[in-house]
């Protein structure tokens, strides 16, 4: 600001201080105005009415007036599909993020390491990234890990003499989970390898450098005292991002196991089951689901805060 | 005779991409801009009505509903739009309805939540001069509180198709119980054939019902109780998990039960698909096949066909309620050529009305004059008015459970038919 108002010279300072406040003004709402407009009409005014409509009997309208209070957070609650599904994904989370935190930060190491074509392989991990979770679903559902003779994965087990497998039809063992995984795998792999590679080229080389003149071998003992802790910004970025991606799933689930009668009560993301309910055909019932959304919600919430806490989130970077 | 007309290259190349054009791009594209507020052109003509319908598979109906539309306008002056939906259609039109820009006519099933919230007008003097001409279990799942919402227009069916040169090799002959239908899948199947396709879930979405039926329960009691909570019940869904356990059913075909590939490719030779399938079936097998309903388990119970139909209702928020009503009774009530052509003409469909049915020659023969007795004799509502989402998912997921799982069928049941019971008394407390 010094600088601008010590730059009197052709104009009279408070004049120039002026327009330049408003001008700025303008600008500022011009640029942001129709984002926040957007965002308030479509973002915010959707959310506040459904913590709205989770407190009212809601079938089949979206202007209920039956005001029940807290009844459907309590018929969410008590046991039921929606805490297992909670359960279950949970559990999900548990397992997928580690899987893909690890395989991400792997494949970020070793495509940083690559000697040569380094674009090219950083592009063919990339580009899954790109693929619609749907056309994905269907490849692996229909095309690879179809249940009958032909199917790719079964006629790679029929060469061993195999049995096939009903890879998305049978509970016991639970294929199912194989399909998801690696099809979930693929596509985000890709993107947390993109953030991860960008993490490593921010570590400045002279820490590698003085790090081997102190006597530290190179490999896994620079990689746990200089890459790793140089990089727990990225890291905890893309623990918080798979974490809400594990909670929030549905479009490989919803195309992999859901059939045109609707969806198994297994594997069933939180989010799939308040869609059949708030808006399936002939379900319609918003209070409940708007309950459900609400829940979801704030367990997000909550478990982000608690990893924050844990690694540190909001503390400076020294 | 005249002379062809001669075309230079170019004149010809503008006009074969005009018609490519026009035919590929064209029609979706006019229908979408003639309809897309959902409200039809109305501005135009003051009174337009707009109308709804999911997108058919068969080709050909689309340009036959717009001909009735058509037809309408040159008759009486009002103009019908018809908007063709694709995609999750039931979920497109819930959420219009509860807006205003809702269509005026539409096709769907009935919910009593439907009716409670006062989303759709009673028909009762729309359908009142035939009546008595509609299918009863038919009318009844468009019907509540004994007040008509839907005109049926097409009735459709689920059956158990069968490989008859595959049994015929074997010395089976067409099951009448589900313990000869489990003895036969298992008895047929080899390497390369599985005995029966229900769908990759093992019949979980599909064989419940008609699994209810065949012990000579239901989902709901007409007097709004749950119909299940029974230890038949729980036998019924022991012989599905047995189906699934031994090893004789097709898991994981490319496409689902609704689509008679597996059947058709040989993969099969029982598989429970729809009457929809017939035409295509027929054209790859040509009389190597026959049709049977899902079998009686028990002395209680009986086979069975779950039936259910689309009807026309009218947008209770519609700005031309009167008129919506007048172009239905038209297209649904008075014009019986149109709906024999709806039902006949393209796809394969029973009509609702009995008078239009019986005089069809296509049904008087083979499986489609089977299909027709099925409906008949055998018809079950797979959709009832009382049978909430809510229930029907707490069902689901019991039959899933017991079938693909291994859960205690009897447990499995009464947490269903206590979900079941919740919904039925929200709606009729």
């Amino acid at each position: 600001m010094s600088g601008v108002a010590g730059d009197g010279r052709t104009a009279p300072a408070s004049a120039r201080r002026r327009t330049g406040v408003r001008g700025n003004t303008l600008a500022f709402w011009l640029f942001v105005g129709p984002f926040a407009i957007g965002l308030a009409v479509f973002v915010y005014l959707p959310i506040g009415w459904s913590a709205l409509l989770s407190f009212f009997d809601a079938y089949n309208t979206v202007t209920p007036s039956t005001f029940v209070g807290l009844d459907n957070y309590v018929d969410m609650l008590t046991e039921g599909p929606f805490l297992r599904s909670l359960g279950t994904f949970s559990l999900f989370a548990l397992f997928i993020v580690p899987l893909t935190f690890v395989l991400s930060l792997a494949l970020a190491l070793l495509v940083n390491q690559v000697g040569f074509a380094r674009t090219f392989f950083r592009s063919v991990f990339f580009l899954p990234t790109a693929c619609s979770y749907v056309v994905a679903a269907l490849i692996w559902k229909l095309s690879i890990f179809n249940g009958v003779r032909y199917g790719l994965a079964n006629t790679v087990l029929g060469w061993f003499g195999a049995d096939s497998i009903a890879w998305t039809g049978s509970t016991n063992p639970p294929w199912y989970w194989l399909v998801l995984v690696t099809l979930r795998l693929w596509l985000q792999l890709g993107f947390y390898m993109i953030l991860f590679i960008a993490g490593l080229q921010r570590i400045p080389q002279h820490l590698y450098e003085a790090a081997w003149i102190d006597g530290a071998s190179p490999g896994w003992q620079t990689f746990r005292h200089v890459t790793l802790p140089q990089l727990r910004t990225t890291s905890v970025a893309v623990l918080l991002l798979t974490l809400i991606a594990a909670y929030q799933a549905f479009d490989e689930f919803y195309n992999v196991l859901g059939t045109a009668d609707g969806y198994p009560p297994f594997a069933r993301p939180p989010l799939v089951y308040l869609y059949y309910s708030a808006l399936g055909s002939g379900g319609q019932d918003f209070g409940h689901g708007s309950a459900g959304a609400v829940l979801l919600a704030l367990l997000i919430a909550l478990v982000t805060l608690l990893q924050g806490k844990v690694f540190g989130f909001t503390r400076r970077e020294d | 005779m005249p002379a062809p007309v001669p075309v230079n290259r170019r004149g010809f190349l503008s006009a074969a991409g005009m018609a490519a054009l026009a035919a590929g791009l064209g029609g979706p594209l006019l229908a979408a801009c003639g309809s897309n507020t959902g409200r039809g052109n109305s501005s135009g003509n003051g009174g337009g009505i707009s109308q709804w319908y999911h997108a058919y598979g068969e080709a050909g109906v689309q340009q036959a509903v717009e001909r009735y539309a058509k037809a309408y306008q040159d008759a009486t002056g009002k103009s019908v739009s018809v908007q063709w939906n694709p995609g999750d259609y039931d979920s497109k039109l819930a959420t219009s309805l509860l807006s205003g820009g809702g269509p005026d006519v539409f096709e769907s099933t009935l919910s009593v939540a439907r009716v409670r919230a006062g989303q759709v007008v009673p028909l009762d003097d729309v359908i009142a001069p035939a009546k008595d001409d509609f299918t009863a279990t038919i009318l009844a799942t468009h019907t509540v509180d004994g007040q008509v919402y839907g005109i049926p227009q097409a009735v459709d069916t689920q059956m158990l198709f069968y490989r008859k040169s595959m049994l015929d090799a074997a010395g089976i002959t067409p099951p009448s119980t589900v313990d000869e239908l489990v003895d036969a899948a298992r008895r047929l199947t080899t390497d390369k054939v599985k005995g029966l396709f229900a769908g990759n879930d093992g019949g979980a979405a599909t064989l419940g019902g008609p699994s209810l039926w065949s012990v000579g329960l239901d989902y709901v009691t007409p007097d709004h109780k749950p119909g299940f909570d029974d230890p038949a019940a729980a036998t019924a869904l022991g012989k599905l998990r047995e189906l699934y356990t031994s090893n004789s059913m097709l898991l994981g075909a490319v496409k689902d039960w609704a689509e008679p590939d597996a059947f058709i490719q040989g993969l099969v030779a029982f598989q429970w698909t729809g009457l929809w399938a017939v035409p295509a079936v027929q054209q790859a097998l040509g009389d190597d096949f026959g049709v049977l309903p899902w079998p009686k388990l028990t002395d209680a119970g009986a086979p069975s066909v779950p039936v259910g139909a689309f009807g026309a209702m009218v947008n209770a928020k519609s700005q031309h309620v009167d008129d919506a009503k007048a172009f239905v009774k038209w297209l649904w009530v008075d014009r019986t050529e149109y709906q024999e052509d709806f039902n006949l003409a393209y796809g394969f469909h029973i009509p609702p009305r009995a008078s239009l049915a019986d005089k069809a020659d296509k049904l008087k023969t083979g499986v489609a004059a089977d299909s027709v007795r099925f409906v008949r004799d055998h018809g079950k509502a797979s959709n009832p008015v009382d049978w909430t989402q809510g229930a029907r998912t707490a069902f689901l997921d019991a039959v899933s459970k017991v079938v693909r799982e291994g859960a205690d069928p009897a447990t499995e049941i009464r947490a269903a038919a206590q979900k079941a019971q919740d919904e039925l008394t929200r709606l009729y407390s």
